[in-house]
């Protein structure tokens, strides 16, 4: 508890005391979402003091960012584009924070996806002509296995080593994505560019676009298949975790790993499980990436989606249903915000959100009150 | 102020935490070369009185004054550099250095080279001042608890504390050091040290102090008494403010088959020491069996292992004529194993989650909790409130996270759902520390009903009195190994197996 009244010597006193104490009640429940609501408002507003004092127009910047992302179907369907990724990963960091795992490697398990789906159609798994449904179930599938592999790594290292996770799969984003020019550079470079020859189009998950021949409406717009692959992943996610027993068992190693074992729980299992889903999610965005955007295996396919991703989770509380929510706004500042200027503002303004949902923590766990000084 | 011989004097102290009165309107005061006892139960507001004192709270009214200048201390440093020094319950040691680097730990002096043989002396020198045994080089993590309790003291001495605070000193130590611990104490009233001397234990104040102050929830019912002029019951009488019943009603019961059957368990302790050496003991239907031993000698481990948390390297536990050594703790749940642990927040309950959440630990894979791949919120909710019904678990509501409830609460929580799985084993394992007298009796009445119907028990404590009035019969483990077994209740001989020796050799050297 601290008291900032102020201690004055004159006859004046500060009319206002702030009073800061501990909660010793449980905080209700609108709170957390109006926390994380606050935190991209002041971001926002922090964002917009530094383009003001940039000499820009903050106002204009902020409405050109809305109208690029959200203005019209067009540019809709592509802040959805950039937001699919996000999801998956969001969702991917969701599960592990749940259990205090703290998985910073869902970039290097996005690339391992990526290499997985591709796999599917460059060594071939599946034949040239084989059709798409199956190109959808097996390419998912290999991205899954190869990103749950990628968490598997750090999470038996964890779970027999006591390996510090954030150090390991952190280490591992570097590992993959050097394994993945490996096959770019060398073994699938096209006549020596470095990346691999185009995929097939029946390998291409299906956009909306596709349906155009027969709803006009549809042309021209790029949300791909994997968006249902994202919310799918997000319900079935919100199942586990908050109606199932492992989802239970999760919580409870999440909140105290000793009592967890003394209920019974298996904590070394868990930290393997989870690393692997976690994993699995991350590399079904690195295939959703690949299969539905670029179409071809090559480097850079990802400006930091996997750390986006922890931002993500933490917005939305890791709640899978808000990741959705979260990975639009966020698809929507990637995508608009290069309309603004390519780096700085946007990538700020992600940051804070961050800072600023951290700071916001202070709220949840103290109760402030602002009285009016009374005279003794 | 003129009160010459007054070391330390406070005055309507009020400190207040969020939701209670921890000190309302408290006076207290120190004469010089006293141990002026601050009694009080647990949560009566001794330690907070004190924490003040030491720099570490600030109060929102009173004043203090330290040979009578009035003082405001803002850290624990300022109140030290007044002569005022506080060993708190919980050491604050560096367990990888040695005894003299823990002393000079923060000092100025030395300023860049440690010249460790040179300070070595000094804290020697001072240690054999005062009757503190301590080996100036030892690392911390060598010494027992006791030692490392000198150690404490030394620190405060060595920064020139005049007045020094204890802090439930004795809770962690042995019969014997508890008596080295008071010729201390002594030795230093003699050389004008003052000391105040926090405890909840009516003998230890009637043994050791002066004066004795009373606190009960927060306000003083006595400043100041000599110790000389009250009784024992007195003194409980003004802790509690009510007659103290030192006995819960112990129906007879006929203890039936063996439940509990250890033979020759070994186990190694977190550091990897052997710290069970050949356990054998059993515990029948309807029985309380105790397990005295002073903090720290295998009773955690063997908890643990008894509840498969440890891994057990030789010996065998069997629980009715099951083998169930080294299995996993699920199947000792499901075969009627419950444990309740020493550790209600890092080991008991899950803090941050619901009550719900916490009392359905051990059958939330259990039918009608879960259903297949579900647990069932219904189920769990309805279940969560039958037992705080049942229990009077004191809780807003079952959604309400468990680290807002209070000491007793949560224990009732942990009871809630380890004697509702309907165990044919208990462990439980100090299961009334830290609680008031009106808490310690619910969970007394619960761990007799269980007995009366017909659950075998292994209480493992360390306040003998909870052993003796519970208990059928009781073990003593000192050092991982068992000293003897004694149904009688004969203090004297519990006392001397606590310390190592085994009832053979009591025995043999016959009743003095």
């Amino acid at each position: 508890m601290a008291d900032f009244s102020s201690k004055s010597t004159s006859g004046w006193k500060f009319p206002f005391r702030i009073k800061i104490e501990n909660r010793v009640d449980n905080p209700p429940r609108w709170l957390s979402p109006v926390l994380s609501l606050a935190a991209v408002v002041v971001a926002l507003l922090i964002g917009a003091l530094v383009i003001w004092l940039g000499g820009g127009k903050p106002w204009a910047a902020y409405t050109h960012i809305a109208k690029y992302s959200l203005g019209s179907v067009g540019v809709l369907s592509d802040t959805m584009v950039k937001a699919i990724p996000l999801m998956l990963v969001g969702l991917a960091c969701s599960i592990a924070f749940r259990m205090k795992l703290w998985n910073i490697g869902a970039e290097g398990q996005f690339y391992l996806g990526a290499f997985g789906a591709s796999l599917v159609v460059l060594l071939p798994i599946l034949p040239m002509e084989a059709p798409k449904w199956q190109f959808i179930l097996v390419t998912a599938l290999f991205g899954m296995i190869l990103g749950a592999a990628w968490g598997f790594i750090p999470g038996f290292l964890k779970a027999r080593y006591n390996v510090n996770e954030i150090i390991s799969t952190l280490m591992m984003n570097y590992i993959a994505i050097e394994w993945n020019n490996y096959f770019i550079y060398g073994v699938w470079s096209e006549s020596g560019f470095q990346m691999s020859r185009m995929f097939q189009r029946n390998a291409w998950l299906p956009r909306l676009s596709d349906l155009a021949k027969r709803w006009p409406f549809f042309g021209g717009l790029t949300t791909h298949f994997g968006l249902v692959l994202a919310i799918v992943a997000a319900i079935i996610l919100w199942l586990v975790l908050s109606k199932s027993k492992w989802g239970y068992e999760i919580r409870l190693i999440g909140d105290n790993p000793r009592a967890a074992e003394y209920a019974g729980i298996s904590i070394k299992k868990n930290i393997v499980l989870v690393m692997m889903v976690s994993g699995a999610l991350a590399g079904l965005a690195g295939m959703s990436e690949i299969m539905g955007v670029v179409h071809r295996f090559q480097g850079a396919i990802s400006p930091g989606y996997g750390y986006t991703g922890i931002i993500i989770a933490w917005l939305a509380k890791l709640n899978p249903l808000a990741v959705i929510l979260a990975s639009i706004l966020f698809g929507a500042l990637i995508l608009a915000g290069r309309e603004v200027q390519p780096a700085g503002i946007p990538t700020l303004i992600q940051g804070v959100i961050m800072v600023a949902l951290i700071a916001s923590d202070f709220f949840y766990r103290n109760r402030v009150s602002i009285t009016r000084q009374v005279e003794d | 102020m003129n009160t010459l011989d007054h070391v330390v004097q406070m005055r309507s102290i009020s400190k207040r935490f969020p939701g209670v009165i921890a000190n309302d309107q408290v006076d207290f005061d120190l004469r010089k070369g006293e141990v002026h006892a601050l009694l009080g139960e647990n949560g009566a507001g001794k330690s907070t009185l004190m924490n003040v004192l030491a720099g570490l709270y600030r109060a929102e009214s009173g004043s203090i004054f330290v040979q009578d200048k009035q003082v405001n201390f803002g850290s624990p440093r300022e109140a030290i550099d007044a002569g005022i020094g506080m060993v708190h319950q919980h050491f604050m040691l560096v367990p990888s250095q040695s005894v003299t680097e823990n002393i000079l730990l923060g000092l100025t002096e030395p300023r860049f080279r440690m010249r460790l043989p040179e300070f070595n002396k000094k804290v020697a020198v001072l240690a054999e001042q005062y009757g503190l045994h301590v080996d100036p080089e030892a690392k911390i993590w060598q010494l027992s608890v006791g030692e490392q309790q000198r150690v404490e003291i030394l620190k405060m001495l060595y920064r020139g504390a005049d007045v020094l605070i204890m802090d439930e000193p004795t809770a962690v130590l042995a019969p014997t050091e508890i008596s080295e611990l008071f010729n201390t104490l002594r030795s230093m009233t003699e050389q004008g040290k003052s000391i105040v001397f926090i405890s909840h234990k009516l003998q230890e104040v009637m043994e050791i102090s002066d004066r004795v102050t009373v606190l009960q929830k927060g306000k003083v019912t006595s400043s100041g008494i000599n110790t000389k002029d009250v009784s024992r019951a007195d003194l409980a009488h003004l802790m509690v403010g009510r007659e103290v019943i030192f006995r819960v009603e112990k129906k007879a019961v006929q203890a039936g088959e063996t439940v509990l059957d250890v033979k020759d368990l070994k186990a190694f302790n977190d550091k990897g020491i052997q710290s069970l050496d050949g356990v054998s003991l059993n515990v029948r239907e309807g029985e309380i069996v105790g397990l005295a031993g002073v903090a720290g000698n295998g009773q955690n481990e063997l908890a643990e292992a008894l509840a498969g948390l440890r891994e057990v390297t030789e010996g065998s536990i069997s629980v009715n004529e099951k083998d169930v050594t080294n299995k996993p703790v699920k199947l000792g749940i499901r075969h009627g194993i419950s444990l309740i642990p020493a550790d209600r927040t890092h080991v008991g309950t899950a803090p941050n989650l619901s009550v719900t959440d916490n009392v359905i630990m051990k059958n939330y894979d259990q039918s009608p909790i879960s259903k297949g791949w579900r647990v069932i919120s219904s189920e769990a909710d309805s279940y969560a409130s039958d037992l705080k019904e049942a229990y009077d678990i004191i809780v807003p509501s079952i959604d309400t996270s468990v680290r807002l409830l209070s000491g007793g609460n949560l224990q009732k929580v942990i009871l809630a759902r380890e004697i509702s799985s309907e165990p044919k084993f208990m462990i439980a394992v100090q299961p009334t520390r830290g609680l008031d007298v009106g808490a310690i009796e619910g969970v007394q009445k619960l761990l007799l009903s269980q007995r009366e119907s017909g659950a075998a028990i292994l209480l493992i404590s360390e306040e003998l009195e909870e052993l003796l009035t519970l208990s059928d019969r009781i073990y003593v483990i000192y050092e991982g190994e068992i000293m003897g077994e004694i149904s009688d209740g004969d203090i004297n001989k519990i006392g001397e197996m606590m310390t190592g020796t085994p009832l053979e050799l009591i025995e043999a050297e016959g009743v003095k």
